[in-house]
């Protein structure tokens, strides 16, 4: 079975259950989901636990037919990429370094010349050649964001997850990151799932919208139908009215209720 | 068509830029180690006896041509304390380069954790009270001493470890705690000590290389061959670690036991180093941030660079404790201080970046 499944995954810190019963439709390969929802819905640590970061207490992932449970934590995030949310750091390390890192994924003492080569494609590619030799601290919160998805796809896996990979960044470079994020996925016939609080940049991009609210899926489905899904007020607690935009895509508006 | 060239050219000269700073701290780290050859052979040089340089060079290189005079000298007093003092000096810039890398604290040292106060705990209840923590060890007991009750402060604080989770905050407050409390029990053991006993312990406390033989060589020697190809091994974790926690982890590190295999071997080299030559805090902050500013973080230059920075401040510490007066040789650990700390604030002032905000 080809794609990505979530069966029944459930998950608690402590006592306080964060997940319940998360059931995903299978997420085909080549094709971008937007996982959208209220701060606090889970959404990051449904990722880590996909990922494998988070031991989820029940369910199982499996990802193109693989039950990600049997792999170990390394094997399984070399198969699924995830892109934290944040990324705050001061060290002595140029952009191109912690591409390199990334590139590496800790194999190996020595950087090969196809190494380079790939890194330097990834860091041009990603629009950031430019920064490669400036140090990580010195970024912005916009370029250091562009840092770490040029550090997701660099690397080779079944699947992508991304968390919040555009919520630092300016109107166009949002649309350029979404926009080399969806190729990369469709180029490399993998799972791609991101996590973003624009509902028209998910209108737009994603293929597949899932929507989560207090640690249970909503609604999945196709970006017209989950939008328009009474539910999603509800859960965000607004209004929402969708229109048609000059070039008939979806349109969201929000009204506070 | 001219687009797609343009491009490539434009990822040829990013890769190309790259090599060119590899290149460039692969040649730092020579020259690092060219000077440092420098300096021991300065180290043997320098003292009472008048030994030209190109005939110590000739005896180290073909020690089957030295007088006997000339053997006792170089071979038996005066390279045993030239190599202790560059190994000793590896041992401790590497364990603070990875101290302050698994801490992520720029104030973290081998010794952050309690580590030196716990070996002069040990050998003061060897020099005051007589006790050996380890029976049958004869006249090494101070030595051993101050090596056991440092390893057993690190094992308690892996004990706490287990019980609060593995964060460097927790660590750092456990590691002050232990600070405190050995530097109380060695007040406790200064106060019923005898003038003797106390002028035995200040002395030790103070650092000295006039101890060195050829097997402490050995022991501090074996121990950096057995931790550096570990840390070595794992460079791309802990540059890896720099980037955050969750980033690391992300990328598959086991960030909980990155931190105290690594503990165990910064341990490990730090006990070794105090027991064999006393306290030298200073070699372990300060080796490390000379590394980070020339060659940054990346492992692969920083580790080595770490290494040869802490060796050269120990091997020119060894130069001037002789050189400053002749006849008399002093403490190390206080010209450690004294010729490092002038030089550290130059650094810091010239530097172009800061690292840690």
């Amino acid at each position: 079975m080809s794609g990505l499944n979530v069966t029944d995954l459930s998950f608690s810190y402590g006592s306080r259950q964060v997940l319940k019963n998360i059931h995903l439709e299978t997420l085909p390969k080549g094709q971008l989901t937007a996982l959208i929802g209220p701060n606090a819905a889970g959404k990051s640590t449904l990722f880590k636990c996909i990922s494998g970061l988070h031991k989820s207490s029940r369910g199982t992932v499996t990802l193109n037919g693989t039950d990600l449970s049997s792999l170990s934590g390394q094997e399984r995030l070399k198969r699924v990429c995830f892109m934290p949310q944040f990324f705050a750091a001061n060290a002595a390390l140029t952009v191109f370094d912690v591409v390199m890192m990334a590139q590496k994924q800790l194999r190996g003492w020595r950087v090969t010349s196809e190494d380079t080569h790939a890194v330097a494609r990834a860091l041009d590619t990603g629009g950031i050649s430019h920064l490669a030799e400036a140090y990580v601290g010195e970024l912005s919160g916009g370029q250091a964001q562009m840092v770490s998805v040029v550090q997701a796809l660099v690397r080779h896996s079944e699947a992508y997850l991304f968390d919040e990979p555009t919520s630092a960044l300016d109107l166009r470079h949002q649309l350029q990151v979404l926009g080399r994020i969806r190729t990369a996925i469709k180029n490399r016939n993998a799972v791609g799932m991101v996590a973003l609080h624009d509902l028209n940049l998910a209108a737009r991009f994603a293929d597949h919208l899932i929507l989560i609210g207090h640690g249970t899926i909503v609604a999945q489905g196709a970006p017209a139908d989950v939008l328009r899904d009474p539910k999603i007020a509800e859960i965000y607690g607004v209004n929402i009215e969708i229109s048609t935009g000059p070039r008939k895509d979806l349109l969201v508006h929000a009204y506070a209720s | 068509m001219s687009d797609q060239t343009f491009q490539t050219s434009a990822v040829d000269a990013l890769a190309a830029g790259y090599r060119a700073r590899n290149l460039k701290r692969f040649a730092l780290v020579c020259v690092a180690a060219a000077i440092l050859f420098t300096t021991v052979v300065i180290d043997v040089i320098t003292g009472p006896a008048d030994l030209s340089f190109v005939r110590t060079m000739q005896v180290i290189l073909d020690p089957s041509i030295a007088s006997a005079k000339e053997s006792v000298i170089i071979w038996d007093l005066r390279l045993p304390v030239a190599i202790l003092a560059i190994v000793v000096g590896a041992m401790l810039g590497v364990a603070g380069a990875e101290m302050q890398t698994i801490l992520n604290n720029p104030l973290a040292d081998p010794f952050t954790l309690g580590l030196s106060s716990a070996a002069s705990f040990g050998a003061a209840l060897a020099i005051v009270l007589g006790w050996s923590v380890v029976p049958g060890v004869g006249s090494l007991f101070v030595t051993v001493n101050a090596f056991v009750v440092a390893m057993a402060t690190s094992m308690a604080l892996f004990a706490f470890t287990r019980l609060r989770g593995v964060s460097p905050e927790a660590m750092i407050l456990v590691g002050i705690a232990m600070l405190f409390t050995f530097n109380a029990l060695l007040s406790f053991l200064q106060y019923g000590a005898s003038e003797i006993q106390l002028a035995q312990l200040v002395f030790w406390q103070m650092g000295s290389l006039a101890r060195a033989t050829w097997p402490k060589v050995g022991i501090c020697l074996i121990i950096l061959l057995i931790v550096l190809p570990y840390f070595i091994h794992k460079s791309w974790a802990l540059t890896a670690l720099r980037m955050g926690e969750e980033k690391a982890a992300a990328l598959g590190v086991n960030v909980s036991v990155l931190r105290l295999a690594v503990l165990a071997g910064v341990s490990l080299l730090a006990a070794v180093a105090v027991s064999f030559v006393g306290a030298i805090a200073f070699v372990g902050l300060v080796g490390p941030h000379i590394a980070r500013m020339i060659v940054g973080e990346d492992q692969r230059g920083f580790l080595p660079l770490s290494a040869l920075a802490g060796a050269l401040i120990m091997s020119g510490t060894s130069i001037a404790s002789k050189a400053i007066t002749p006849g008399i040789v002093y403490p190390i650990g206080m010209i450690t201080s004294l010729i490092g700390i002038p030089f550290f604030i130059v650094l810091i002032l010239g530097q172009r970046k800061r690292h840690w905000q």
